[in-house]
C-alpha cells in the first residue's frame, strides 16, 4: 500500500464546492479524504510521503475535450507519447483525442489503437474520440456502437462539419443509445472556404480573406434545431462569437441538451494581431474581434460555456514557415493553456479561481462523462498543483509537444502547473 | 551624384517600404519630391544616373505582372543599379522549398533591395523579418501596393497642383483592390477627401473606418469629384460571382463618354491598368483629355527610382554603422 499526503496547499475543488487550505490523503491511486482546519482528519498510514502544497493551489487534474495527437499518420507533428506528455505539463490528467489521424478514427480498432499507444506511453489518461461519419465525409455514420465498445467517450468529425443536416440528424438520434453527444465543429464551409481570419475592420484592412461569424452562427443555430427534433447531445466546439453564445445560452434555457466549450487563445488574443501577418495567429475558427471576446468570457461567467479546451493543434514549424494563405489552421495549445487562462480571466477579474479550475475540471468531465474532475473520496488521484504567483516565459523550444506553433512563446506568463499527478503518481514535475 | 547627396526634403528612416498606411503624411511627400526632383534632372527619367551603382536589386515576383517588373527593373537601372529577376509563377512550396528559404537562398547571392509582388497579403512583411536586405513591396495579394497608389498621387498632384481639399473617387472592386488600400492610406493622410464606389458587394462596410466615404452610384457623386480612380475589376480575385454580368458592371460603373459630360469639365480620369476596355471605361474616355494612364506609367518609373534611393540610403547607412 503506497499513501501520499499532500498539505499546506489551497484545495479548490468546484466539484465539491471547497475551496481553502486543506490536505488530501491519497492511498492506492485514489483519493481517501480531504479536509480542512477544524473538520475530522483521517488516521494516516505509516510510511506515508508528504507533498509540501504550501503556496500552490490543489487543483483536480485538468481535463481536455478535444486534443489531435496526430498518430498515427501525422507523426511530424505530434505522437501519442508527446501529446500526452506536452499535456501532462499543461496540467491535463486526461484527455480526448481528437479523430483526426490517418485513417481517421472511425472504427473500433482505430480506437483501440489511440489506447494502447496512450497505455504505453504511461503519461496521462486518454480517451479516444469516434468519428461521426466514416473517414469524416459526411455521408454515411461511422460505426459508433462498435466505437463505443472500443472506448470512444463521445463522436467528432473534428474540424470538418457534418454539412449535410440530414446526416447530423441520424447521427444526433443514432448516439442516443450510447448518451454519448457529439462534439461538432459548427462552421458553414462555404462561408469560410477560403478565408484565413475573422471577417470584420481588420480584415477589410488588410487585404486578407476574413471568414464571418455567421459562419459559426448559422451552423449552431441549425445543430441546436437539430438536438431539439432529436433529444441528442450537442456539444459546440470552439465557441468564438457573441451570437453562438446567445443561441446555446437561449437553447438551455429551453431545456435542449447543448454544451460548449471555448479556447484560452480565443479568450486572450483578438484579431488585431493580424496584422502581423503571422502563421502562428492562424486558428480555426479565427481569433475575433474584441466585442466577441467579451461574449465569450460572459458566457463562460454565466456557465453558458462550462468548459475551456485547448484545441490543441500541433503542426511541424515547416507547415507554419509558409505564406498565410497556405499555412495550415492551428495552434499547439496545452503547455499554454493555464498561463493563457489565467491573462485572459484572472488578472482581469473576470473570473475567480474556483471558477476557471471548474472549466478546466468539473465542467468537462460532466461533458464526456468521465469519473475524473473531483477530488471526491473513492475517485481517482488526479491532481494538478498549481503555483498561481509563478512568473514565467514561454519558451517554445523546451515544449513537450513536438511542435511549436505557439503565439505566445517568449511571452511572460504568470501561474504554472509545478506537478502533475495521475493514480496519485507524480508524472510531471515543472524543473525550477 | 551619390547617395549621400540627393535632396531628400523631409523625413524617411524606414528600411522597408511595405505599405502606405504606416507612413506620415511628411514621409509620403518626401518620396514625391524625391520623385519630381528626379523628374527634373532626368527630362522625365530618361536619363541615366549613378546613384545606385555597385548595387544589386533582386525583383521576387511570385505573381505575373509584366508592367510592374519591367517599371521596377528599369528605375533601378536608371539609377545605375544591377537588377536580377526571379519570377516563380507558382508558390514555391510546389518544389519543398518554403517561401522564406527561397529569398534566404537569393539574398545569399549578395542583395542589397529586395522587390516583392506575391499573391499573399502580408508576404513582403514575411520577407522583411527574415533578411537584412530592404524590402519593397510590389503588391501582396489583396493588401497593398504602394507605390502605385504613390504614383497615382504623384500624377494627381502634378496635375490638380495639390492633393488636400480635393475629392477622389475610387471606383470599382475596392474589396480586392490593392491599389484602392494604398491610395485611401496615402490620400487621406495628405488631406483629400475619398469616396470608395463601386458594387456593394465589392465595397466592405468596415473600410468606411478608414476615413473614406461610401458611394453605390457613380452617377450620384460624378458631379462633386476632382479626380476618379477606375480599378480593375479582379476576375482572377474573386471567389464566385460578385454582380450578374459585366454589362451590367460596365452599365452601372463604368466610364464612358455620355457619364462623363456629368463630371466637372477638368475631371482627370486615371486606371492603374491595365485596363479592361469596354469595362472600366470605354476607349474614347482612355484616349481622350481627361485620361492621364500613360502618364501614370512615366511616373511609376520616377516614382520607383524615389523609393529605391530612399531605402538604399536607409539600407547603406545601416551597413557603414555595422
Amino acid at each position: 500500500m503506497s499513501s501520499l499526503l499532500i498539505q499546506g496547499g489551497r484545495v479548490i475543488d468546484p466539484a465539491n464546492g471547497r475551496d481553502g487550505l486543506a490536505s488530501v490523503l491519497i492511498q492506492d491511486g485514489r483519493i481517501v479524504a480531504v479536509w480542512g482546519t477544524g473538520e475530522p482528519a483521517p488516521g494516516i498510514p505509516e510510511g506515508t510521503s508528504v507533498e509540501d502544497a504550501t503556496g500552490l493551489i490543489v487543483s483536480p487534474g485538468f481535463i481536455d475535450l478535444h486534443v489531435s495527437l496526430r498518430e498515427p499518420g501525422h507523426e511530424e507533428d505530434e505522437s501519442t507519447a508527446s501529446g500526452t506528455a506536452a499535456a501532462l505539463a499543461g496540467g491535463f490528467t486526461s484527455i480526448a483525442a481528437q479523430t483526426d489521424t490517418s485513417p481517421v478514427v472511425d472504427n473500433r480498432s482505430a480506437a483501440e489503437f489511440i489506447r494502447l499507444q496512450a497505455e504505453r506511453a504511461g503519461n496521462c489518461r486518454v480517451y479516444p474520440l469516434g468519428s461521426v461519419t466514416k473517414q469524416h465525409k459526411g455521408e454515411e455514420l461511422a460505426e459508433i456502437g462498435q466505437l463505443v465498445q472500443g472506448g470512444a467517450v463521445g463522436f467528432s468529425d473534428a474540424r470538418t462539419p457534418v454539412a449535410n443536416a440530414e446526416v447530423m440528424r441520424r447521427a444526433l438520434e443514432y448516439t442516443r443509445m450510447f448518451h454519448r453527444p457529439i462534439l461538432h465543429f459548427a462552421i458553414v464551409p462555404e462561408l469560410a472556404e477560403g478565408g484565413v481570419m475573422h471577417e470584420g475592420f481588420q480584415s477589410t484592412r488588410l487585404g486578407l480573406r476574413g471568414i464571418p461569424a455567421a459562419a459559426q452562427d448559422i451552423m449552431t443555430g441549425r445543430d441546436i434545431a437539430l438536438a431539439e427534433l432529436t433529444g441528442g447531445r450537442l456539444h459546440i466546439m470552439c465557441v468564438s462569437t457573441r451570437d453562438t453564445v446567445n443561441r446555446i445560452r437561449q437553447a438551455q434555457s429551453a431545456g435542449i441538451q447543448v454544451s460548449a466549450d471555448v479556447t484560452p487563445h480565443h479568450l486572450l488574443l483578438t484579431d488585431d494581431v493580424m496584422d502581423r501577418f503571422d502563421t502562428m495567429h492562424k486558428c480555426l475558427p479565427p481569433l475575433r474581434s474584441s466585442d466577441h471576446v467579451q461574449a465569450l468570457i460572459t458566457g463562460l461567467k454565466d456557465g453558458t460555456i462550462a468548459a475551456i479546451s485547448t484545441d490543441h493543434q500541433p503542426l511541424a514549424l515547416e507547415k507554419k514557415q509558409v505564406e498565410l494563405d497556405i499555412a495550415p489552421f492551428g495552434i499547439c495549445g496545452l503547455e499554454t493553456a493555464l498561463g493563457v487562462c489565467v491573462k485572459a480571466l484572472i488578472e482581469p477579474g473576470h473570473l475567480t479561481w474556483a471558477e476557471l479550475i471548474s472549466k478546466l475540471t468539473a465542467g468537462p468531465a460532466k461533458i464526456l462523462g468521465l469519473p475524473h474532475g473531483s477530488l471526491t473520496p473513492g475517485s481517482t488521484a488526479d491532481i494538478t498543483l498549481i503555483d498561481p504567483n509563478m512568473t514565467w516565459k514561454v519558451d517554445a523550444s523546451t515544449f513537450r509537444s513536438r511542435s511549436r506553433n505557439t503565439p505566445f512563446d517568449g511571452q511572460t506568463m504568470t501561474g504554472r502547473v509545478v506537478a502533475t499527478l495521475v493514480d496519485g503518481q507524480v508524472r510531471f514535475r515543472a524543473g525550477r | 551624384m551619390q547617395l549621400a547627396d540627393l535632396p531628400i526634403s523631409g523625413p524617411w528612416g524606414e528600411r522597408h517600404l511595405l505599405g502606405l498606411e504606416r507612413l506620415t503624411a511628411a514621409q509620403l511627400n518626401t518620396v514625391l519630391d524625391l520623385a519630381a526632383h528626379y523628374d527634373q534632372v532626368t527630362n522625365g527619367g530618361t536619363e541615366r544616373l549613378s546613384v545606385l551603382k555597385g548595387l544589386v536589386v533582386a525583383n521576387l515576383f511570385f505573381e505575373n505582372s509584366t508592367r510592374t517588373r519591367t517599371s521596377f527593373s528599369l528605375a533601378a537601372r536608371r539609377l545605375g543599379a544591377d537588377t536580377v529577376d526571379f519570377t516563380a509563377s507558382s508558390s514555391s512550396l510546389s518544389k519543398g522549398e518554403t517561401f522564406i528559404d527561397t529569398a534566404l537562398t537569393i539574398e545569399a547571392m549578395g542583395i542589397d533591395l529586395v522587390v516583392c509582388r506575391h499573391r499573399t497579403p502580408g508576404a513582403p512583411h514575411l520577407l522583411a523579418r527574415h533578411l537584412k536586405a530592404g524590402v519593397l513591396n510590389a503588391g501582396d495579394g489583396t493588401h497593398e501596393h504602394p507605390t502605385q497608389g504613390l504614383l497615382d498621387i504623384y500624377t494627381i498632384r502634378k496635375h490638380c497642383g495639390k492633393i488636400a481639399g480635393l475629392t477622389v473617387a475610387l471606383v470599382g472592386d475596392i474589396r480586392h483592390s490593392r491599389v484602392a488600400r494604398s491610395n485611401i492610406h496615402g490620400l487621406v493622410k495628405l488631406g483629400a477627401r475619398v469616396i470608395v464606389c463601386g458594387p456593394s458587394t465589392l465595397v466592405p462596410n468596415e473600410i468606411r473606418q478608414l476615413g473614406v466615404d461610401v458611394a453605390w452610384s457613380l452617377d450620384d457623386i460624378l458631379p462633386e469629384v476632382d479626380c476618379v480612380n477606375l480599378l480593375r475589376v479582379q476576375f482572377e480575385r474573386q471567389r464566385g460571382a460578385f454582380f450578374p454580368s459585366i454589362a451590367e458592371y460596365a452599365n452601372l460603373f463604368g466610364m464612358n463618354g455620355e457619364r462623363i459630360k456629368k463630371a466637372k469639365s477638368n475631371l482627370l480620369v486615371l486606371a492603374p491598368g491595365p485596363i479592361n476596355r469596354g469595362v472600366e471605361l470605354t476607349p474614347d474616355v482612355a484616349d481622350g483629355p481627361h485620361s492621364v494612364i500613360l502618364n501614370q506609367v512615366s511616373n511609376g518609373l520616377l516614382i520607383r527610382m524615389a523609393a529605391l534611393s530612399l531605402l538604399a540610403r536607409e539600407h547603406q547607412e545601416k551597413q557603414d554603422a555595422a
